[in-house]
């Protein structure tokens, strides 16, 4: 064999994403895919432009918006959509919440992160979408990591990981009933580093939160959380100055930075390449719940 | 790229050189140490972080256990960790400077074996793991086989726990020799054995200092080192039209008359120029040019997937099979096929139908012939079965409403592979292998 049939694992594993959005394309009637202006999410929508390219991407983006995002990841959010001249459906927490379809948390650890599945829902009933893109990772957690690609739905939006599709080769069930939807992950075999990876390949546009910074934090719980409205400090918080990064973007109320001197691409991946902690262990204090916090909350279908 | 986009393949380097892919099941139960050699391999390779540690070993200790448990860190499920054992295939990355592997940890026992099936429909490689004290029992025959009609091209039996049986030859010997005499009656592309201890690390990683007699490779050097590319179908070409691109651009002339035929090559090599054959029209063109996003590549072959531009207006849409006029596959509507069912709800009989997906096309099936059931333990064949139930297999034949374009599954994974979907409740209900199609 000659030696030029070779492909990398970046070649493999977007042709592999590329198969898996045309076959969405191709046999679902209202797909859509979930955008929050993170890494993962801007991987799969530029997979999505190449997959139908030259045509326009046949599908809208959602963002479900816990309005507390990082301003720079809206303004990009924004940017990118734009730059595509794709439809962006914001579905908003704080509507859900003004309606009292779902009650605000309160305390020292108040999160959005959990009505985040309400709001989520009722945007997939409103718009009848019957498959969302998600970017999650087989690597990020261990629930995941027993996930399909495409992965079913019941009319409640639930996952039961206990009785999943069978799914062989790349040939994928897309049957569903009324109601029913599935979640698609065409990246389900990255990480992280793949990722990043990738985004040096493509030269992947990113919000700037991703590249070293100095940053108004206080330290909670082991987070470096970033200065921000709605989160109120404790006297023994105090605010300090670093120079930090965002390894993954969520809300402000509960993703922590990492501190760190990498201003490029290239320079996070070195940092990503050597780190011995994960990054859902490392900036999500959602995660910290439980040993099964994201089984839990992926079964009532969260993202 | 188009000017719409920030990003953009740069055309001088659009394939990265040096490290590639491989995908290998792992087969075996949580008593033959599946676990413990999988935490090894990742662990070695630096791919378990501190966090996912610390958190098994705080499980470990609250459950009373008096070792940290690495098979915490693979069942994932909370009935998984609620039962000890594995239910369905947890997928794991771990990377060297050579290569980027996915483990699918697959599930042992019998009544999961349709997600064993899931794992190893699309690994490169099986390691199917054998206790040293016990020797091949009937879980390891029935993991050789299912692995051996999945057609996973490559086959490592590891011996585990030598360091229980005092590292012996002997029995390393006896245990090669009897899965010899059962893999004859398989057809095993490539067999390797290497005997190991996944809780020492002999042999695992590098080689053990323990098993002097032992002059073969460690199991990541031989995952690092065994040749995969071409186990991929580079023959045979095969193109199932996937999704017809045509961007509708009223005001753009030069998108206007584009009309682009997008998919994942399944076999052989395609280059413009190249005479190629539509079915089911059976109309021969030329490929005209073959995109990857807009930027032309100069050939395309198993796994890239491409946009064909071809150089006639044939009407050709998804679920069409692009290929050569002298190398083509079978327009079949009847199949012989090895069929594993996997619906707890219903048996397959004679005269049983469902929904047939076969690359990209779809159509409806009626088995016409249950020629035997195999039992997965022993091989034996019964030719009197009437009835396939929940993860039992057999040889079938199928009568389709439309033809299909496959191939042999012996010869092409992917055109000869099906799924089986059950008309009312949309379960995938079996998966089948073509023999023979005609």
């Amino acid at each position: 064999m000659r030696p030029d049939y070779h492909l990398s694992q970046l070649d493999v594993l977007e042709a592999e994403a590329i198969h898996i959005m045309r076959e969405v394309g191709a046999e679902f009637e209202r797909p859509v895919l979930l955008f929050s202006g993170g890494k993962d999410s801007i991987v799969m929508l530029a997979l999505a432009e190449k997959a139908f390219w030259p045509a326009r991407i046949p599908f809208p983006v959602m963002h479900v918006d816990t309005g507390h995002n990082f301003p720079e990841v809206i303004e990009f959010r924004d940017r990118r959509v734009a730059e595509l001249s794709i439809r962006l459906i914001v579905a908003s927490v704080q509507e859900s919440i003004d309606a009292g379809r779902v009650a605000e948390e309160t305390g020292r650890h108040a999160s959005r992160n959990r009505l985040q599945t309400v709001t989520l829902l009722d945007a997939i009933e409103e718009h009848r979408f019957d498959a969302l893109f998600g970017g999650a990772r087989r690597d990020e957690e261990k629930a995941r990591a027993k996930e399909r690609v495409f992965s079913f739905r019941d009319e409640f939006g639930q996952w039961d990981p206990k009785n999943q599709r069978p799914e062989l080769w790349n040939v994928y069930n897309t049957r569903l009933r009324r109601g029913e939807h599935i979640r698609v992950f065409p990246l389900s075999n990255w990480t992280e580093l793949d990722v990043w990876a990738y985004i040096e390949r493509e030269k992947l546009d990113i919000p700037s939160i991703y590249y070293a910074h100095d940053r108004q934090v206080f330290e909670r719980d082991g987070l470096l959380l970033a200065d921000n409205p709605h989160v109120p400090r404790a006297e023994d918080e105090p605010l300090f100055t670093a120079t930090v990064r965002y390894r993954t973007v969520g809300d402000m109320t509960g993703t922590g930075a990492v501190s760190s001197a990498a201003r490029t691409v290239a320079e996070v991946i070195v940092e990503v390449a050597a780190t011995r902690i994960t990054e859902r262990g490392q900036t999500r204090g959602d995660d910290r719940v439980s040993e099964a916090a994201m089984e839990d909350r992926k079964r009532e279908g969260y993202f | 790229m188009g000017s719409a986009s920030s990003g953009g393949t740069n055309p001088q380097t659009p394939r990265t050189p040096r490290m590639d892919m491989m995908r290998f099941a792992t087969a075996g139960s949580v008593d033959d140490g599946k676990s413990t050699l999988i935490g090894r391999l990742l662990y070695d390779s630096k791919s378990i972080f501190t966090d996912q540690l610390e958190a098994v070993e705080r499980t470990s200790r609250d459950r009373g256990e008096d070792y940290t448990n690495l098979a915490l860190l693979t069942d994932g499920l909370r009935a998984e960790r609620e039962q000890g054992i594995t239910i369905d295939v947890a997928y794991r990355y771990f990377a060297t400077p050579r290569r980027k592997f996915i483990i699918a940890d697959t599930p042992g026992h019998i009544q999961y074996t349709r997600n064993m099936i899931t794992g190893a429909s699309t690994a490169d490689l099986a390691v199917v793991l054998v206790d040293a004290r016990n020797g091949l029992t009937e879980q390891s025959r029935r993991h050789a086989f299912l692995t051996t009609l999945l057609r996973v091209p490559h086959m490592v039996l590891a011996v585990n726990k030598m360091d229980l049986v005092d590292y012996k030859a002997e029995v390393f010997e006896r245990i090669c020799e009897e899965f010899s005499a059962f893999a004859a009656r398989l057809d095993i592309g490539d067999l390797t054995f290497i005997p190991i201890s996944a809780l020492h690390g002999d042999n695992v990683v590098d080689r053990s200092a323990n098993m002097p007699w032992y002059d073969g490779p460690s199991l990541l050097h031989h995952l690092e080192h065994v040749h995969i590319a071409s186990d991929r179908n580079m023959i045979d070409v095969r193109f199932p039209v996937q999704y017809v691109i045509r961007p509708h651009a009223a005001t753009d002339a030069e998108l206007h008359d584009y009309r682009g035929y997008a998919g994942q090559v399944a076999g052989g090599v395609l280059k413009p120029g190249d005479e190629v054959m539509h079915l089911p029209s059976g109309f021969t063109t030329h490929v005209r040019r073959i995109e990857s996003s807009g930027i032309e590549v100069p050939e395309a072959f198993s796994p890239m997937s491409v946009t064909l531009l071809l150089d006639d207006d044939v009407d050709i849409s998804r679920g069409d099979m692009i290929c050569r006029p002298h190398n083509r596959p079978a327009a079949a509507q009847d199949i012989e096929a090895m069929l594993c069912w996997m619906s707890s709800d219903a048996v397959l009989t004679r005269r049983s139908r469902f929904i047939v997906k076969h690359t990209s096309r779809t159509v409806k099936a009626i088995v016409t012939d249950l020629h035997y059931r195999i039992d997965v333990n022993t091989l034996h064949r019964d030719e009197a079965a009437t009835q396939l139930s929940l993860n039992e297999v057999g040889r079938v034949r199928l009568r389709l409403t439309q033809p299909i374009f496959g191939d042999p599954y012996s010869r092409n994974r992917i055109t000869g592979g099906l799924i089986l979907i059950d008309e009312s409740t949309n379960a995938t209900i079996g998966a089948a292998m073509i023999t023979e199609a005609s």
